[in-house]
């Protein structure tokens, strides 16, 4: 799960992060900081997961007021 | 006459104000009474206070983990049947988390903690945890947080300051709030949050005791409460 701040919500850790960009020389528009939550769910549904995964963001993960986000579920398990 | 209400202090894991607020509230007349986060009931109480504090390591988003604690469950259901709530910075946080106030707390917009005494001004002296205030008076009451940046979108500002929630504001900038909104109640007015800390001016000795007018109002209407017929 990717949640980022919603655009047009000042997001002042990206601003800070895009200001030590560009003092380091890159050529930086805009940075936005958000979180990556990884999880491992068992079940071999992806269509099962995405459901459980979006009811994961909407009661706690992502603060709907604020925050946006995406869903990755990968087609392949990793190996173990 | 002269009855001390009993007004719960909740301690989640976390926690650190949570002593000071019963302090407090028993400095200025009432019973506080302990409440830890994992008892799914409340005693018998009048009111109820959410303290400062770092609830679960404010891991995730302030606020956001405390909410699920059982005793929240319990005060959820208190504050549904009238009962008084007051949540102090974190609190401010679990209780915008758990929905019962509008809004949500940020990181401060200078990212950096704040920890000093701030002007703030009543915006409403007619709510029960401000009745000792007059209207458009200044206080003077600390603030100690690195999230307390509360945002909503200009359109639910705009709606709740017509509805008489914005109970305080900052007279100074503070943590870059919406509306420099410091305090604010939910549409019955029994709930109510703030960033800064009237338990730590309760006593000129502390530098202001301006925050004894916000608690001891909590405790009248706590008194009151305790006072009337079943």
């Amino acid at each position: 799960m990717l949640v980022r701040p919603k655009h047009g919500i000042l997001d002042p850790q990206g601003q800070a992060v895009e200001s030590s960009l560009r003092e380091l020389g890159f050529a930086v528009a805009e940075a936005r900081v958000g979180r990556v939550v990884d999880l491992e769910l068992a079940g071999d549904d992806p269509a099962a997961a995405r459901a459980e995964l979006e009811r994961m963001c909407e009661q706690l993960l992502a603060n709907p007021l604020i925050e946006s986000y995406a869903i990755e579920v990968p087609a392949e398990l990793p190996a173990a | 006459m002269n009855v001390a209400p009993r007004i719960g202090v909740v301690t989640f894991p976390g926690s650190n104000d949570d002593r000071d607020a019963a302090w407090a509230l028993r400095a200025l007349g009432a019973e506080p009474v302990p409440v830890w986060h994992a008892e799914p009931e409340l005693p018998d109480l009048a009111a109820v206070v959410l303290p400062g504090g770092f609830s679960y390591g404010d891991y995730l988003r302030c606020g956001a983990l405390a909410r699920f604690a059982p005793a929240m469950e319990a005060v959820r259901a208190f504050a549904a049947e009238g009962g008084l709530v007051l949540g102090i910075c974190n609190g401010f946080q679990i209780l915008c988390e758990a929905g019962l106030l509008p809004g949500v707390l940020r990181p401060n917009v200078s990212l950096s903690f704040v920890c000093r005494d701030v002007r703030v001004t009543v915006e409403r002296a007619d709510t029960p945890f401000t009745a000792r205030c007059a209207a458009g008076q200044p206080l003077t009451i600390p603030v100690k947080h690195g999230e307390g940046c509360w945002f909503v979108p200009d359109e639910l500002h705009d709606e709740l300051t017509e509805r008489g929630q914005v109970v305080l504001r900052y007279a100074e900038p503070c943590n870059g709030s919406v509306g420099d909104v410091a305090g604010v109640v939910n549409e019955h007015g029994n709930v109510m949050g703030l960033m800064p800390h009237p338990e730590h001016a309760v006593d000129p000795l502390l530098g202001s005791a301006d925050g004894a007018l916000l608690l001891a109002s909590l405790v009248d209407a706590a008194r009151d409460r305790a006072l009337a017929p079943v």
